[in-house]
């Protein structure tokens, strides 16, 4: 079952300006794969070239972020949504 | 002791206050600490003062000379009031898309307000700070997201306050900003207890981030990478507008008037609350209501404060 991916306003330009998409993979690394295959100039925006996740992208289960779950190891049923967010910080 | 020599003395030692009733876990315990009992209305007035002590201290910081710093209001309230009272003239570069009650605090305060587009949120305001810090070396510019004294008033502060009132904790839950918070007394509280629970809560990001270019535009400060956040941290979550405006309600309803990043930060010890067996809960509620009186958060309907909600920092 594919689940909705959130885009922020910076990675929509290039997918179609599209809020949200739809991807499959049982992991979120297998997600962000389908995501490229889907819309190829997304590659290398979320997980770089030697397979890591951008430094300043979040990246989140419904509200969890991945980096203190699994990583992009992390495990997806279908039921999920993901959400893409850039690092901001505050105070 | 009730006599200070001036408010300056009052920072710190901030009340914790059972909010149980955030969560219908009844095995677990809520504690929160209310920053906004501060003088300047914060929990950054103690990254204020401390910053400032720091550098007075170490010479950084010299008589009459002017503050540079950039923020999303609290801290620039904190350091304004921090300026005041010493006798420091200040500029605070704040993005545009903050409430009015900020950027009416900064004024009382008699900080120079250096605006920078909304849509670019903390970071633009930061990236400008840094230029105008770089053209200007008479400045002082603290840079509280590097800033080594900024975790180190929650390591000797907030963390000690919190083991003297509740040894008992067993999960640690506040706001994402600077991260000081969580890097000071995370590190503080884990070495009392290793088995304790840090989750992070991230406020809800509305409309701010739509101005970034790239994800090179994007940035994690370095009070987090270089307190081992990626380590000390156990979860971290997204709390969204909606549920932010509904737990700001709830704590309400408990009697604590909170701003709407400890909103969040109240959603996110509920969340926490209903995945663990039992436990004792310590959050941190940054501020108090009075900066967001103008959202309506607490009294309009609850869709049109969400939509108004989406274009403004609110931490």
């Amino acid at each position: 079952m594919p689940v909705d991916v959130r885009l922020p306003t910076v990675l929509r330009q290039y997918a179609g300006g599209q809020a949200t998409v739809k991807a499959n993979g049982e992991t979120i690394r297998e997600v962000f794969e389908d995501l490229v295959l889907q819309f190829p100039q997304l590659g290398g925006q979320v997980v770089t070239e030697d397979g890591a996740l951008h430094k300043f992208v979040n990246v989140y289960v419904d509200d969890d972020d991945i980096r203190f779950l699994d990583k992009l190891d992390t495990k997806v049923t279908g039921s999920e949504t993901i959400s893409i967010l850039p690092a901001v910080a505050g105070g | 002791m009730a006599r200070y020599d001036s408010v300056l003395g009052f920072i710190g030692n901030t009340p914790l206050v059972d909010v149980s009733g955030l969560s219908d876990n009844p095995r677990v315990t809520i504690l929160a600490k209310l920053e906004g009992q501060n003088p300047g209305g914060s929990v950054k007035d103690r990254v204020a003062l401390s910053m400032v002590e720091e550098a007075e201290k170490n010479g950084d910081l010299q008589p009459g000379q002017t503050i540079l710093e950039s923020s999303s209001g609290n801290t620039g309230i904190g350091l304004a009031l921090v300026a005041m009272v010493k006798g420091y003239p200040i500029k605070i570069v704040l993005p545009e898309n903050v409430s009015v009650e900020r950027k009416q605090l900064l004024e009382v305060w008699g900080a120079e307000i250096i605006s920078t587009p909304g849509g670019e949120g903390s970071n633009g305001a930061m990236r400008h700070a840094k230029e105008l810090a770089a053209e200007h070396p008479e400045y002082w510019f603290p840079f509280q997201y590097g800033n080594a004294a900024n975790p180190k008033a929650h390591y000797e502060g907030t963390g000690p306050e919190i083991w003297r009132d509740a040894p008992e904790v067993t999960h640690f839950v506040a706001g994402l900003g600077t991260s000081g918070t969580l890097i000071g007394v995370g590190t503080f509280l884990k070495e009392q207890n290793p088995d304790l629970q840090i989750w992070a809560i991230e406020p809800p990001l509305g409309e701010m981030v739509d101005g970034l270019k790239n994800f090179d535009e994007g940035f994690v400060p370095p009070v987090f990478v270089d307190g081992g956040g990626y380590d000390l941290l156990n979860r971290k979550k997204a709390i969204g507008i909606r549920e932010s405006l509904e737990y700001t309600r709830r704590l309400r309803d408990l009697g604590v008037f909170a701003g709407i990043s400890s909103g969040a930060v109240a959603a996110g010890a509920a969340k926490c609350a209903a995945e663990i067996d039992g436990g004792t809960i310590v959050i941190v509620i940054a501020d108090g209501g009075w900066k967001y009186l103008s959202t309506g958060a607490w009294t309009d309907d609850l869709a049109e404060v969400e939509e108004r909600a989406k274009g403004i920092i609110y931490f």
